[in-house]
């Protein structure tokens, strides 16, 4: 086999969480009423416009998600596979990985940050800025090719993210035509008439405009580093890819781990009321009266001692860094079931007097049933509400904690420990800003998209809000 | 219309609500006058467009909603051309709006004083001493007991009757010439529906106020108003003066409703139903709108839309029953015999009925049901270590008998523990005491596990058609969760069998069991939760106000299902009810309850119609009767029901009761005989006991 397949902790979780999720859309499929409310998240523009951007964070995720060992050599017939735990979007960007820089360069720089001494082919010593090892190192000359090169490679980026999007345009006025028994002709004009009912208009532009960010950057990327380097001379575009699986495993993962908790107790402080209540209660109140981060560090020591107690376990440095990552989202899970499980003991303590369970209290069926048949389908929009609020606040959350230091392993790429290392670099003179800004930007692109799509799932959600549509009767007056 | 120059001159109103998935064409050409000094009653079912007219009118309309023709003048200013600056104005100072709901109308952290104050601060130039007097006057005008006191109390410290008179005074404030009144007595209990409405015919009257009075009550509308208009379908399908409409309503829509009206006298057969539904106002009508419904309808019906026709004796119809010339010669005359056949038909019916009726009730004087010294006390707990401070006794010690194939109706106020006894005998609260004696074994007593087999025998029917099933699950889940809980069904295929016999029994086409609840209206749920009901064959049900979220139309119905469902299958009842006249067209036996305790009890007959004890009497005396002539001589009550945390000593109900006498407030009285069924809970009787 040319590979090995590694399973990390996470890896597992993330494609247990996509079953799930499939699952669940299956099902949400085969129930009209169930249906009802995604209808409306796709009929909203703002919500759409998110989705597609997140996809395509989601799709990076993913692919950063699949991990193995690529084989290194063949000893007695049996493959001998490499140290180094690689993910198929390792490989996909594996120029961005390996071409590495000695130390800072400036976004598409072609020569270092800072002056250096170097020893001319005739033996003399110059201080000047040297060239960087692969950054523009196919210009004869820099300061003549740089700005013709950067644009035809923006060009030649842009012609072939215009190509990417009329075929997937195309795709999918073929793929609406064949649902909807039309040609494909009448389906192209309705979409940009606005006419159609989930606003296909808005997701096509939204993705012309990531195409046309997002290919030049990737055009630029194979020659150039175009978000600069750190300071070990990394691809800082590269980490900032690599920060996002981070970003959405602990957004995801940790909501997994506290949904259980959550919806468990929630229900059944409200439903059971009495000694029950009081004791999950008082569970959570001193739960949430301890400080998050002082919990997270505590723990996080912790696992420290039995990660180097138990080095055995962990092959791989990525394998300790993936404990480390599945620890934090456990606790962090831990520290903020609370929230949800309140809002769902008072949810249920509502739900227990409505006539139905009474109802259903008359026929002697038993507690736990009435739990899982009455209470918690009723409660779902609740938790899915939550969940897509929260997912954005525990993106931010990871950043923070980085920053004191209890984050994701050091080895880990993730927007926190690009920020925690901007710390410095905006206190060098000159200042190095690239590394803050492409972790800002991205994160902010994640984190605003994640919040508008959640916006849309509370919308159509929410009970309480109902189509509060200002009245549009004015062109349709009798 | 009239020569009296009016109030209010409403003109083919039409005001839409954009729903987001169809227009919904609420209001559609309403026109009305309201003259001065009169009360003028919109009457209609739920979703007929009343309440619509009356927020177009204040222009308080929701955000989906709009007013999109026709014109509202007051005294000549049409209020739709008003720029919102000046219809402020109009608001509170010209017109002002009392609500339905008098616990969501007022601000929870406001004082009654200050909210009336806020109204005068607005409208007029008043400030200190003389704002505080004003506002100490309405209180006063409005009746509200100890005024100096109750103004600096917050809405929850007052009772519901207390906050639509604090709600009224808010509305009076600036002396309005006009006050919309939207079912202000709807949340309310019979007695306070009383009070309430003596306060606001004798507001009206000395302050020769107009009063626009927007209910779906009848019963009120023949109390209270002098003109009438009954609204349908977004249309205004009869107006006249209230005597005429009462002693003969025009409109086949309107007889309907009177037909549908359960009461004492038509006990015998079943209730007058209006068949089908109301259309749904998203679609536009040609013909009348009511014609798919009504039994005098014709050709013509469905084909041209009919006007306002003049039906005689002032009364104005949209039918084409009533349209002048050749229509009224040819189809008119031939129209008028059917009609006439027909009332004739609804009268014949129960006579028809009654005779089958008489034979039915199975009086096998075998009880199925007794209760005795029931007593459900929930604890107060106070304190950090929940402390038991007190008890609400929410039913105190009551004793009733239920007899195989019979009815027993409960009556009372809101609060008096009615529902709880209900509750108690399920289980579905745990009694404090007493016992539950059902075919002998005390359901009170078991275990969890005993009390299992005989939840089939006692099952229950709730009010709220709308929170009874859950949006979550098939009606087929629905009905087949008690089956799977007792274990009846052999398997899946069986159960599914039984489903589908269960929908057929209650009226409704077995394909339904497919879909979600939120698919169909009130009624339909309601038969639904019947069908739930019947599926483990129970042979008691109790019956928790299942119709008073109903629309008159609809409650017939289901009253004629419960009694058709009773007759077939010998069920007993428990019909848990404020509404005396459901009672007496449903019950056999009534009991009336005040404040956790059986008061009165007997047979219907005896009890509503010989009344003993003096709670009883102004109960019924406070109901609202179409008819003037049989209205009892009005005994109104004083106050509010007491709370059941301590309840008043000596007999329950002394501080309201206009006979107590210095013994009842040493003891509670023992029960006094009147006849074998007939006993009553109070000292004026005391000697007829003890002698």
């Amino acid at each position: 086999m040319p590979f090995k397949l590694v399973i990390l902790w996470t890896d597992a979780l993330v494609f247990v969480l996509l079953a799930a999720v499939a699952l669940f859309a299956l099902h949400v499929r085969r129930h009209d009423h169930l249906a009802a409310p995604w209808r409306k998240v796709a009929r909203s523009p703002s919500g759409m416009a998110a989705a597609t951007v997140l996809a395509f964070f989601v799709a990076i995720g993913l692919a950063d998600s699949l991990h193995y060992r690529p084989a290194i050599a063949v000893k007695d017939g049996k493959a001998v596979y490499a140290v180094e735990v690689l993910s198929v979007f390792d490989k996909l960007a594996e120029r961005l990985r390996t071409r590495k820089a000695t130390t800072y360069s400036a976004p598409l720089a072609t020569h270092r940050y800072t002056k250096e001494s170097i020893e001319l082919p005739d033996g003399r010593q110059v201080r000047d800025y040297p060239r960087l090892k692969h950054g523009g190192s196919h210009l004869r000359d820099p300061v003549a090719d740089w700005a013709p090169d950067v644009a035809r490679r923006c060009l030649y980026g842009i012609a072939a993210g215009s190509v990417i999007w009329f075929v997937l345009a195309t795709l999918l006025c073929a793929g609406l035509a064949r649902g909807g028994a039309t040609d494909t002709d009448t389906v192209w004009r309705a979409i940009w008439r606005g006419g159609t009912e989930v606003p296909w208009r808005t997701v096509l532009v939204t993705l012309g405009v990531l195409l046309a960010v997002g290919s030049p950057l990737v055009a630029l990327a194979a020659k150039y580093h175009v978000l600069g380097t750190d300071k070990v001379g990394q691809d800082v575009f590269y980490q900032a890819l690599k920060s996002i699986r981070t970003g959405l495993v602990i957004g995801t993962l940790t909501t997994l781990i506290m949904l259980p908790f959550a919806i468990l107790f929630g229900t059944m402080a409200g439903y059971f009321k009495g000694w029950v209540d009081d004791v999950i209660q008082y569970v959570y109140t001193t739960l949430s009266s301890i400080p998050g981060v002082l919990l997270i560090a505590a723990a996080v020591l912790v696992m420290q001692v039995y990660i180097e107690n138990h080095s055995e376990q962990f092959e791989t440095t990525i394998q300790r860094a993936d404990f480390r990552l599945f620890w934090l989202c456990f606790i962090l899970g831990i520290a903020s079931w609370t929230g949800l499980c309140r809002l769902l003991r008072g949810e249920a303590l509502k739900l227990r007097e409505s006539e139905y369970i009474q109802a259903a209290k008359a026929f002697g069926v038993s507690e736990f049933r009435i739990i899982a048949r009455h209470i918690v389908p009723n409660v779902m929009h609740v938790v899915l509400i939550s969940v897509v609020l929260n997912f954005s606040g525990l993106v931010l959350a990871e950043a923070v904690l980085a920053y004191v230091g209890v984050g994701v392993d050091p080895t880990m790429t993730s927007f926190g420990g690009m920020i925690n290392s901007a710390r410095l670099e905006m206190a060098r003179d000159p200042m190095v800003w690239w590394s803050l800004a492409a972790a800002f930007c991205f994160m902010l692109l994640m984190v605003l998209s994640a919040n508008l799509f959640a916006d849309a799932v509370r919308d159509a959600f929410d009970p309480r809000i109902r189509a509060a549509r200002p009245f549009r009767l004015a062109a349709r007056k009798p | 219309m009239s020569q009296e120059r009016s109030l209010l001159s409403v003109r083919d109103l039409r005001t839409w609500l954009d729903t987001g998935d169809a227009l919904v064409r609420a209001v559609d050409g309403v026109s009305f006058d309201v003259r001065r000094g009169e009360t003028f009653a919109l009457v209609g079912e739920s979703g007929c467009g009343k309440s619509m007219t009356a927020l177009s009118i204040m222009r308080l309309l929701p955000d989906a909603g709009g007013v999109v023709g026709g014109s509202i003048e007051l005294e000549g200013t049409d209020l739709l051309k008003l720029p919102e600056a000046q219809m402020r104005h109009v608001r509170g100072r010209r017109v002002g709006m009392i609500f339905q709901e008098p616990a969501l109308s007022l601000n929870p952290v406001m004082t009654a004083g200050e909210q009336i104050a806020e109204a005068l601060r607005r409208h007029t130039g008043l400030a200190g001493a003389a704002l505080e007097a004003r506002v100490l006057e309405l209180l006063e005008a409005v009746h509200l007991p100890d005024p100096a006191r109750r103004r600096h109390e917050y809405p929850f410290q007052l009772s519901g009757g207390m906050k639509q008179r604090v709600m009224i005074a808010t509305a009076l404030a600036c002396g309005p010439d006009l006050l919309i009144a939207d079912e202000p007595t709807t949340a309310l209990d019979v007695t306070i529906q009383a009070q309430v409405l003596d306060l606001l015919r004798e507001l009206q009257r000395t302050r020769r106020m107009s009063l626009m009075l927007i209910t779906h009550d009848l019963g009120v509308v023949a109390e209270m108003a002098h003109r009438v208009a009954v609204m349908y379908a977004g249309e205004i399908v009869e107006t006249g003066a209230r005597e005429a409409f009462f002693s003969r309503p025009a409109h086949p829509y309107s007889r309907k409703l009177f037909d549908s009206l359960p009461s004492g006298t038509k006990r015998g057969g079943a209730l007058a139903v209006i068949r089908g539904s109301v259309p749904p106002l998203t679609r536009e009508f040609t013909g009348c709108r009511f014609a798919e419904r009504c039994d005098a309808a014709w050709d013509l019906c469905r084909k041209s839309t009919p006007g306002l026709y003049d039906a005689g004796n002032g009364q104005v119809a949209r039918c084409h029953l009533y349209a002048p010339g050749a229509a009224r010669e040819a189809g008119g005359g031939r129209r008028e015999a059917e009609v006439g056949g027909e009332q004739r038909g609804t009268s014949r019916e129960p006579r028809a009925a009654s005779r089958e009726g008489d034979q039915s009730p199975v009086t096998s004087h075998q009880s199925l049901l007794e209760v005795s010294d029931l007593k459900v006390h929930f604890p107060v707990h106070r304190g950090l270590f929940k402390r038991v401070v007190a008890h609400v006794k929410a039913v105190d010690g009551v004793s009733l008998t239920i007899e195989s194939g019979q009815t027993l109706g409960l009556v009372g106020e809101s609060g008096c523990g009615k529902t709880t006894v209900g509750k108690g005998i399920l289980r579905l609260v745990e009694p404090s005491g007493g016992a539950v004696l059902f075919d002998g074994a005390d359901l009170a007593r078991m275990t969890r596990g005993e009390l299992r087999p005989r939840r089939k025998d006692v099952q229950i029917i709730f009010q709220d058609p709308y929170s009874s099933l859950n949006p979550r699950m098939r009606i087929m889940e629905t009905l087949e969760e008690g089956m799977a809980a007792l274990g009846l069904g052999a398997d899946r295929e069986a159960r599914q069998a039984r489903v589908d016999a269960l929908l057929a029994e209650v009226g409704l086409s077995p394909e339904i069991k497919l879909r979600y609840p939120h698919e169909f209206s009130g009624g339909q749920r309601q038969r639904i939760a019947i069908a739930r009901a019947l599926s483990v064959d129970p042979r008691l049900i109790v019956c928790d106000e299942p119709t008073s979220a109903l629309d008159v139309s609809v409650q017939a119905q289901i009253l004629n299902l419960l009694k058709d469902l009773q007759r077939r299958k010998g069920l007993a009842y428990l019909f848990i009810s404020h509404n005396i006249s459901v009672i007496e067209f449903l019950a056999h036996e009534v009991a009336v309850m005040y404040l956790g305790r059986i008061v009165e009890r007997g047979a219907v007959d005896e009890v509503l119609g010989d009344p003993k004890h003096p709670y009883t009497r102004s109960l019924l005396s406070a109901v609202p009767v179409l008819d003037p002539a049989t209205k009892r001589a009005v005994i109104r009550l004083q106050g509010d029901l007491p709370s059941p945390v301590n309840p008043p000593a000596g007999c329950h109900f002394h501080p309201r009761c206009p006979d107590a006498f210095a013994r009842c407030r040493e003891g509670y009285p023992g029960s006094a005989r009147f006849s074998a069924s007939h006993t009553a809970a109070c000292h004026l009787y005391a000697l007829k006991r003890d002698g």
